[in-house]
């Protein structure tokens, strides 16, 4: 078969159904464009000679690319730090054992933000991944590597993690489909912890189809983790036409803060074709969302520094050898092991919950989190899906926020409230926009966010929409 | 404001080593993160529950049979430091 390359998953499962592909053909012609990667986007590919392989003796499907956060067992599993350098996991996280069950070739393990602590890949340890649209952007966070893979044609089809927006920004700033999907749909066992309360899986995809039939791959109850719960119905391949009926809200007061006028044009837009495609545009009031970046980043880091306390060079891992008692080897390891940003993560966790300025920081958070996740619920009673852009900014360029970490954290201000609230989130291309300080037009997300396990209803208004927007750019084919 | 002292205390409840430098920087960092944050001091949420967990849990139980476990060389296999089919570390004697 011809351009096989060309093809979405969904597209390839069907010509191997019809017998016009073998799946043989379709994973060694994607591991011959994996061995191409000069984004810097996998830290392990299958072929690479150091490791044997992750068994699928007989694929039935495209192979996938992984985040380098899911154990796989005798492969390399880093989390892109240098505390897990050389780490094989004994075991396979469930995402992946439910991938090679469904027949579908492990790809590689892409690269990442360090323990998924980032917005634009600048904090892997090996190195931050390009972006395939202008390798002088990032990519976005922290599931850069795997976004990169699938813009960039190294992957068919990939699986990242959210924690507040790690699967949506950096889809959104590389203009493929991302999606969250709603808290407890897959199971997080062997997925190295970050913050436990709001991790978790979903698909990065070229469509909003492929991103049906991955979720349907992944998503289930698993005995190894009691916060999954799956989705109610598998989901099936969206082929709604239309948005007849659907209401969509807008936040009220959506676009004063910082965002590019670029990305409020795409956004405006959008809405104009969601009105063209049958849909209604309604304001929705969602007062605490803007609270959001600071409650997520107390909670996230809060559960960070319990989560990373297990990095202690004892059991896995490297060990920095400081010739004094355990305690000295302790803080001697973390303190070769661990990168700029998941220090000040440990630290800012350990401060908001110690002593005397627990019920200020984390309590308080806690509280606002259940108004956010309040103010949504009241929402949903008025509109079927609430819709933001899903990053205020197009990529930016690398070394651009690395010595501000708040205006780092400010890449996340749309993304962050629909973890906290546990619901689904996807985003979309809807189209391209000039960064702000001028250069080549660059990919601008849409995200729509559904009630929880709306999942269904949320593909298949995406998949409508995904149709009328048309989005057919690529990397290297914009004007430059 | 987070002053050096309050990293240095912090630092060592998370068992960091922290450079000089690091510490200069951590502390203006820190302080502007939580300089932030500190909005959140300003919303009236007195009676509101705390969320830790967006989903109803259940706990998950199963019947208390023994079941094979890893085999202890397979685990000590990513060990940095294993000795006589244990994890060794240095002696914890100097610990104050």
């Amino acid at each position: 078969m011809g351009d096989v390359l060309g093809l979405s998953a969904v597209e390839a499962h069907t010509a191997m159904s019809a017998g016009e592909l073998s799946a043989e053909e379709c994973r060694d012609a994607w591991i011959e464009a994996a061995a191409g990667d000069r984004l810097n986007a996998y830290l392990w590919r299958d072929g690479d000679s150091s490791a044997p392989g992750v068994g699928v003796e007989r694929p039935s499907i495209a192979p996938v690319a992984v985040k380098d956060i899911f154990c796989t067992e005798g492969v390399p599993t880093t989390a892109a730090s240098r505390i897990l350098e050389g780490y094989r996991p004994a075991y396979t996280a469930t995402a992946v054992r439910s991938l090679i069950e469904a027949g579908a070739p492990i790809l590689g393990k892409t690269n990442m933000d360090e323990f998924a602590m980032g917005s634009s890949n600048e904090n892997s340890a090996y190195g931050p991944v390009l972006n395939p649209w202008d390798r002088t952007r990032v990519p976005g966070g922290s599931s850069g590597g795997s976004a990169a893979a699938v813009a960039g044609g190294l992957a068919p089809w990939a699986i990242g993690t959210d924690t507040g927006g790690s699967i949506r920004q950096p889809a959104s700033l590389c203009g493929i489909v991302g999606l969250k999907p709603t808290y407890g749909a897959i199971s997080r066992y062997g997925m190295i912890a970050f913050a436990s309360s709001l991790d978790q899986c979903g698909p990065l995809t070229r469509d909003v189809s492929d991103a049906a039939l991955l979720l349907a791959i992944l998503q289930g109850r698993d005995n190894c983790d009691s916060t999954s719960v799956g989705v109610a119905e598998a989901p099936r391949l969206p082929d709604r036409e239309n948005l007849d009926g659907l209401r969509f809200g807008v936040p009220a007061g959506i676009g004063a803060d910082g965002m590019e006028s670029g990305v409020r044009e795409v956004f405006d837009a959008t809405l104009k074709r969601i009105e063209a495609l049958g849909g209604e545009v309604a304001e929705v009031a969602l007062p605490h969302a803007e609270h959001g970046i600071s409650a997520y980043y107390v909670i996230a880091p809060a559960e960070a520094s319990s989560n990373l306390a297990r990095y202690d060079g004892v059991r896995y891992g490297m060990r920095a050898e400081a010739g004094g008692d355990v305690v000295e080897m302790y803080e001697s390891t973390r303190a070769a092991g661990f990168g700029d940003e998941v220090k000040r993560r440990i630290m800012l966790g350990t401060y908001a919950l110690s002593s005397g300025y627990y019920e200020a920081y984390y309590g308080r958070a806690q509280k606002v989190r259940t108004k956010i996740a309040a103010d949504f619920s009241s929402a949903f009673e008025a509109v079927d899906f609430v819709v933001t852009p899903t990053s205020p900014t197009v990529a930016f360029e690398l070394g651009e926020k690395t010595d501000d970490p708040l205006a780092m954290y400010m890449n996340d201000f749309f993304t962050v409230p629909m973890s906290l609230a546990g619901i689904p989130a996807i985003s979309i291309p809807a189209g391209l926009a000039e960064p702000e300080g001028g250069g080549p037009r660059l990919p601008v997300g849409f995200q729509i966010a559904a009630p929880a396990f709306a999942e269904q209803r949320l593909l298949d208004a995406a998949y409508a929409l995904e149709q009328g927007i048309g989005f057919d750019a690529k990397p290297g084919e914009t004007d430059a | 404001m987070i002053e050096r002292e309050q990293v240095l205390h912090v630092a060592k409840l998370a068992r960091l080593r922290l450079s000089e430098t690091e510490v200069e920087k951590m502390a203006g960092e820190l302080s502007g993160i939580l300089g932030h944050v500190d909005r959140i001091g300003e919303l009236d949420l007195d009676g509101v529950a705390p969320t830790s967990h967006v989903v109803e849990l259940e706990n998950v139980l199963r019947p208390d049979e023994p079941r094979p476990s890893w085999p202890r060389e397979v685990v000590l296999e990513q060990a940095p430091d294993p000795a006589d089919g244990a994890f060794r570390v240095p002696s914890p004697r100097s610990e104050a």
